[in-house]
């Protein structure tokens, strides 16, 4: 800590203080860290390392991609068709399981009917469902979707469950004894209680969509992210595969970022951590 | 309630719920005029099939081949959510507990965890000396995320006082992981635990799907290229019992060492 | 059993036996000029401006103030929890903090906390054994005896010994907590607005425990509290902060006789105390109030 004296400023120490201000934000043990992997990397590559052998280096993986990845359009088609796999299978999930996840909280008979069927149903991973899948929807596309749709389903359905049945019952009580009827209860109370788990079971649901899409797409189907990855694979191109993993990194980021920032706006009172 | 458990509506219903289940699925897919039901197998097929001394598709609870898949499946799990366990939980710990090193561990997870450990397959297969392997890796991955951000988040909401008491009363380093560190973030630790092992089976599924031989993920993609349709549902219903059981069995253990947690509870607190 | 019985009970038990040792010449904290600034290149917030105070072994000093006049602060740079900016604190004569020292937290200052912060997932006993295990003072057997021993003759809190805390109310809890501090023999024990949660009843039932303890195992108490009663009630000498800067406005000699009774606060001499606490106070708690004070400075 500093020394003594600090009721007084002393104005040399100023200068010290804004960078040391500036250094911490910056997180520089963080950057020397991400440099190392990187440097690693290429060394352990360099030197033909077991295993490592018939790895790209960080190098030639930059040239792949600037050289033919970043002007074709068919990479930048695989984006356009995984993100819409994952919209489609992740919205379709929260349109069909919040409503389904209100319902069973709320209704006892119900959830007493249903819930043990999904929780039966539930620890099958949502990659079994292919085959059954690709059987059932008339296009590679549709089961695709419905793989994806699967692995976000459970969660949301399961997260809003939970939360309605924790609602604690004094406030519904207060409501209930001023007046209010059950829309009232529902939208008033219910409802915002139950948000902040619909939106940890969206940022759940988002990671474990892009893991599914991207399997499902290797197992099933002729375009996207995951398949690029995969014809890196059997074409032995490594770096396509490096490029494709990374591509597949970025998009899953930039979705669940879209999914904080959503999460932000639906709970403006949640002080930020 | 007066009643036993097991006579209570709830019982009932969840039953009464089971069965027009069933009944759907029997229905739709025999009588309901979509061909994309009828090509489903049915549920008596399937229970025909699983139960059977001599199934047509030669995987049932009878032949040997059926159990050779679940140990397959069950070693690389339990291999790789072992291996998660050792290595996440310190890991997490220290990264909760030393800012040094969590700025540099933060980072490099931050740069690997969006990767969806799926992906990572195909450079598993190239970079591992085996099959085996590179599908174990892959549901380490997994494991060990959850592991590590669960055992991190716990130690991380553990109070600051309970730090300051131990501190207070001449604790050495070792004595605060010891109690309070380690109990404290226990109960975090074992909710990253079972989800480490939802996730573990989830990717293990798929591994085994897309490269592995035997295993109950292979099983279900082999029949349905061979168009052995009931033991699709086998495989999957199988899956689905597997991670249910692990899930269970580390939550067993996880209320035996979290006694206090458990008593508190149960005394209305 | 009532409160007033139980404690009837154990004054005559403990009549005659010391339950730890008695250290009539420890405990003597000098603080000077000490004063505490956060971030002194930024904010320049000043926590504690300049307080001195000299605290005699074995006397029951309350700090009282509104939020954020630094009571707090001043607390943790005894417990050593946080460092002094200027000044000095001394114990028993050695430097305890420095401006160049690290904070140093220890068993001779031990730390009861305003939330509680006994071990959940330790039953009482196991609280209460760990200081004297953990410095490697006895073997785990010798702890088990003494802590069963203290437990006893504080209010016969032994009975829940295999208890865990969150099975038990909060005073009991916060009594255990006081023996887990006590158990440790330190020369300073340090109250954190260890009452503040509780409602009025308890707390005078408390008031009353804290007090036993104090005259079982005399020892050097500092008590911090915004609640100008209770502080007169139980303390032999009151410390008026002020808020921001914290400053020491005054010291108010309390000279009750103890055993210390809970009609005393119906007496003359009893309000007086509280008019002259009061008058100083007032207007610095109307300062903080308008200024927003957050409790935790």
């Amino acid at each position: 800590m500093r020394n003594g004296e600090a009721a007084v400023q002393m104005p040399a120490g100023k200068k010290s203080a804004k960078r040391n201000k500036l250094l911490k934000k910056l997180n520089w043990r963080g950057l020397v860290a991400i440099a190392g992997f990187f440097l690693g990397w290429h060394l352990v590559v360099v030197m033909g390392l077991p295993g490592f052998k018939e790895i790209s280096s960080p190098l030639m993986v930059l040239q792949t991609f600037f050289g033919d990845y970043l002007t074709n359009s068919v990479y930048w088609d695989s984006w356009l068709q995984s993100f819409k796999r994952v919209i489609y299978g992740f919205i379709l999930a929260q349109v069909i399981g919040i409503p389904l996840g209100l319902l069973l909280g709320t209704r006892e008979s119900f959830n007493n009917l249903v819930y043990p069927v999904i929780e039966i149903l539930r620890p099958i991973p949502p990659l079994a469902w292919v085959p059954i899948s690709i059987l059932f929807w008339p296009t590679a596309e549709s089961s695709i979707i419905f793989i994806t749709f699967i692995g976000a389903f459970f969660i949301i359905v399961i997260n809003i469950h939970d939360a309605v049945r924790s609602i604690k019952k004094e406030h519904l009580w207060l409501a209930q004894s001023l007046g209010a009827n059950s829309r009232k209860i529902f939208l008033r109370i219910m409802i915002p209680s139950v948000i902040p788990s619909i939106a940890v079971g969206m940022t759940l649901g988002m990671a474990v969509t892009w893991n599914v899409v991207i399997a499902a797409e290797m197992i099933a189907s002729d375009s996207g992210l995951g398949r690029l990855t995969w014809e890196g694979y059997t074409s032995h191109t490594v770096s396509v595969v490096i490029i494709g993993m990374i591509s597949i990194g970025l998009a899953g980021y930039v979705s669940t970022a879209v999914v904080d920032y959503l999460e932000k706006k639906m709970m403006p009172w949640r002080i930020a951590r | 309630m007066g009643t036993p458990w097991w006579r209570s509506r709830k019982f009932w219903l969840m039953w009464v719920g089971y069965i027009c289940a069933v009944a759907a699925w029997y229905a739709s897919v025999k009588w309901l005029p979509i061909d994309a039901f009828n090509r489903l197998p049915d549920p008596w097929t399937v229970a025909k099939e699983w139960f059977s001394p001599e199934p047509v598709y030669g995987v049932s609870i009878f032949t040997p081949v059926y159990y050779d898949h679940i140990l397959y499946s069950v070693y690389r799990a339990t291999a790789a959510f072992a291996l998660a366990v050792v290595l996440g939980v310190p890991l997490g710990i220290i990264m909760a507990w030393n800012k040094t090193f969590d700025a540099y561990a933060s980072a490099l997870v931050g740069l690997l965890r969006p990767i969806p450990p799926l992906a990572w397959i195909p450079l598993a297969i190239l970079m591992f000396p085996g099959i085996e392997l590179a599908v174990i890796y892959v549901t380490f991955l997994v494991a060990f995320f959850a592991t590590i951000m669960n055992t991190y988040v716990g130690v991380k909401s553990i109070d600051q006082d309970y730090f300051r008491a131990a501190a207070s009363l001449g604790s050495s380093s070792r004595d605060v992981l010891r109690h309070v560190i380690i109990p404290g973030a226990l109960p975090n630790i074992f909710t990253g635990l079972q989800i480490a092992m939802g996730a573990a089976w989830f990717s293990l599924a798929a591994g085994e799907m897309i490269a592995a031989q035997y295993g109950l993920g292979y099983l279900i993609f082999e029949a349905y290229n061979l168009i052995q349709f009931p033991t699709i549902v086998i495989g999957m219903a199988t899956l689905g019992v597997a991670g249910y059981i692990s899930s269970a069995i580390i939550r067993v253990v996880g209320n035996r060492l979290m006694r206090w947690h458990a008593q508190s509870f149960g005394m209305g607190g | 059993m009532s409160a007033i019985g139980e404690i009837g009970r154990a004054l005559n038990e403990a009549e005659n036996s010391t339950a730890i040792t008695p250290r009539p010449n420890e405990g003597h904290l000098s603080i000077q000029n000490v004063s505490k600034i956060y971030d002194p290149d930024g904010a320049h917030v000043v926590a504690v401006n300049n307080a001195s105070l000299e605290i005699a072994p074995g006397d029951f000093v309350a700090i009282v103030g509104p939020s954020g006049c630094g009571k707090s602060t001043l607390m943790n740079i005894v417990a050593g929890f946080d460092n002094v900016t200027s000044g000095l604190v001394k114990l028993d004569g050695n430097d305890l903090a420095t401006p160049n020292s690290p904070p140093r937290p220890g068993p001779d200052r031990v730390v009861v906390f305003q939330n509680g912060a006994l071990f959940p997932w330790k039953t009482v006993l196991e609280n209460v054994m760990y200081g004297p295990i953990v410095q490697h003072k006895m073997t785990p057997k010798e702890a088990e005896e003494k802590a069963i021993d203290l437990l006893a003759k504080c209010g016969g809190l032994d009975k829940v010994a295999d208890s865990y805390p969150p099975q038990l109310s909060s005073g009991m809890q916060r009594r255990v907590e006081i023996v887990r501090a006590l158990v440790n023999e330190p020369k300073i024990l340090l109250l954190d607005e260890p009452f503040r949660a509780m409602d009025t009843v308890s707390k005078t039932v408390m008031h009353q425990h804290l007090l036993e303890m104090y005259r079982v195992c005399r020892r050097t108490i500092v008590f911090i509290t915004h609640d100008l009663e209770e502080a007169i009630y139980l303390a032999d000498r009151v410390v008026v902060m002020t808020s921001r800067p914290g400053t020491i406005k005054s010291i108010i000699q309390v000279n009750l006789p103890r055993p210390r009774v809970p009609d005393m606060m119906l007496g003359a001499e009893y309000l007086a105390l509280k008019a002259q606490a009061i008058a100083g106070v007032h207007e610095e708690a109307k300062k903080a109030f308008e200024r927003g004070e957050k409790e935790h400075a």
